[in-house]
């Protein structure tokens, strides 16, 4: 069934490849005597050369601690972190670096909303809707919230392609729902939600929106702006940056008036045992020494994208998903799970006869890197009736040819099993 | 033993062709084991008489590995006393998480090919929840889970 494998190489989608690829020394790891495809990047991506440096050059003659001191080591740690919260505001089109606060990454960022603004103005009763597409990062904090407070938690339902169910968000809007909180791509299916219409119309009825923008800031051109949204919260780890590190943008009208998250050094600005005075946004919510390497690799990571242009890594992914989907499709017993009309760069598929753990153990020895099991998305398999799928998700650096493996391998595996 | 050879002895057999599949219609014992990681569910029946297990059954909707160990656990245990099982489930235990230098029993006869799964450590838990279950149901434990203080890997 080798069929694919002298397919001509086809990658010419305004990227130079193998330039790009060069920026990625761990590319060249050879698995089991196979050189590496590295399919797994909605659950992390790869770091360039370029960012590497940069948080080894912070180490070697930065590293200090911020905002302290008044030595010279001090002052350029401090101005390197700064300057990348001014990286982010513009890769986002933000309005002002104070709407810029780093955290640990989506699910802390999560947590700090809920938190912070949950917790103070949210009252027992008061509804909190989700869709069924989230990450456990988006239900959990939002139950533990609930437990806590007393708020209900709805849930928006999806339709059998694995969109969201627009007719259904609007009715279950009531004079009670008083936040939303949405992903903007989901990981386990791919589908890129509707978010701006979601925003507009949540926002007709004054509720405030965070969306989890976890799967589409690295892979998209993101404008909080125009989306609109309340909140917006990323990992630096799936974009090319380090892990430990995230963001999460809020509107100044909202971060002004909530509670800081953490209490410690930094977000106060006087403290004596009877008052503390907090420390104006963003570092009321930046309590001790943060993340400093990695927020510096963060705004190397976005340089890096920028430089390349998030509208050809977009285009490039595009390509990729409609080739490996046209591929899947021709394989018998191969179903495609999530077939939504828009959907980004992530294909969640199940073989018949075949567990998905056994197709990535098996991937795995043709080097092939995929991620098996629920994606953190329970939810989703249970609406399949599955209790897990494999995935496949693309970036910058992946090739045409590298979908032929993959395909390859699943004929291989079909094989293996009599499937 | 390589992945694929590991899937060649087990899958191309058992896991088309489990042994012992199914349900038993007077058990004495039933445990069922999860493993919530991977959605990997059986359910296991014994018909225990004398201190022997005389009959036993497993079904569930599991990956391959634990397919395969599910039945050839079963095969192997079928007729042998409650004590002889225990004491096997130790050692299949041991060879997939135990010290590696000890070396592994000969009583565990076939059920050998599973020693490969040492070196994938995202599926020892595989291997392991039959067994795992199969303790729990001779000591009536009617679930088990392969996470938090249940994880017979750790
Ligand atoms: C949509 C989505 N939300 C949240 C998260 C959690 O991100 P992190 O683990 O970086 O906090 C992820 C990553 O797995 C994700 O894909």
């Amino acid at each position: 069934m080798n069929k694919l494998a002298h397919r001509k190489e086809v990658d010419k989608e305004g990227l130079n490849l193998g330039e790009i690829r060069k920026d990625f020394p761990i590319l060249e790891t050879v698995v089991k005597g196979n050189p590496l495809v590295y399919l797994d990047n909605a659950a992390s991506s790869q770091m360039p050369i370029q960012v590497i440096n940069r948080i080894s050059d912070y180490h070697l003659s930065e590293h200090s601690n911020i905002h302290r001191a008044v030595h010279y080591l001090s002052e350029k740690a401090t101005a390197e972190y700064e300057n990348s919260r001014e990286i982010v505001k513009n890769f986002l089109n933000i309005e002002s670096s104070k709407e810029v606060i780093f955290t640990r990454g989506t699910t802390n960022g999560i947590n700090l909303v809920c938190q912070s603004y949950g917790s103070k103005f949210l009252k027992e009763g008061d509804e909190i809707l989700i869709s069924y597409l989230e990450h456990h990062a988006n239900i959990v904090p939002w139950q533990l919230l609930s437990e806590k407070i007393g708020t209900k938690l709805k849930v928006i339902p999806m339709t059998d392609d694995g969109d969201i169910d627009f007719e259904a968000f609007k009715k279950l809007i009531t004079k009670n729902t008083k936040f939303l909180s949405l992903t903007h791509i989901s990981n386990a299916l791919g589908t890129v939600l509707p978010i701006k219409e979601m925003v507009e119309y949540a926002h007709e009825y004054d509720i405030p929106v965070l969306v989890d923008g976890a799967q589409s800031v690295p892979h998209a051109e993101v404008d909080v702006r125009d989306i609109d949204c309340d909140f917006y919260v990323f990992s630096g780890h799936k974009m090319c940056g380090p892990s430990g590190i995230g963001v999460l943008y809020g509107k100044s009208k909202f971060l002004e008036k909530m509670d800081p998250y953490e209490g410690g050094g930094d977000m106060i600005l006087s403290v004596s045992f009877e008052k503390t005075v907090y420390n104006k946004v963003p570092y009321k919510f930046e309590a001790g020494t943060p993340p400093i390497a990695q927020a510096i690799g963060l705004g190397s990571a976005v340089e890096y994208l920028q430089e390349i242009g998030m509208d050809k890594i977009n285009q490039h992914e595009k390509n990729l998903l409609r080739y490996a989907t046209d591929e899947l499709n021709k394989i018998p017993g191969v179903r495609i799970i999530g077939t939504a009309e828009n959907k980004a760069g992530v294909i969640s598929f199940v073989i018949d006869g075949v567990h998905p753990h056994d197709i990535g153990t098996l991937l795995n020895d043709d080097g092939i890197a995929i991620r098996t099991g629920h994606h953190c998305a329970q939810p989703i398999m249970d609406k399949y009736k599955i209790p897990a799928t494999a995935r496949a998700s693309f970036y910058l650096y992946n090739t045409m040819s590298e979908i032929d493996k993959l395909i390859n391998g699943i004929y291989s595996i079909k094989k293996l099993f009599g499937a | 033993m390589g992945t694929a050879n590991l899937y060649q002895e087990v899958i191309l057999d058992h896991n088309k062709k489990p042994r012992n599949w199914g349900k038993l219609s007077n058990p004495t014992h039933q445990a069922e084991g999860f493993n919530p990681l991977c959605g990997d569910r059986i359910n296991l029946m014994l018909e225990v008489s004398h201190e022997s297990i005389v009959d036993i059954a497993v079904e569930g909707d599991s990956c391959a590995i634990c397919k395969a160990s599910a039945s050839m656990m079963s095969a192997t245990v079928k007729g042998k006393t409650v004590g002889l099982a225990e004491c096997l489930v130790a050692e299949f235990r041991e060879m997939v998480v135990g010290d590696k230098k000890k070396g592994v029993s000969n009583k565990l006869g076939r059920l050998k090919v599973f020693q490969g799964i040492r070196e994938l450590p995202s599926r020892v838990k595989c291997a392991v929840l039959p067994w795992h279950t199969l303790f729990a149901a001779v000591n009536s434990q009617n679930n088990v889970t392969t996470e938090g203080s249940d994880d017979p890997t750790s």
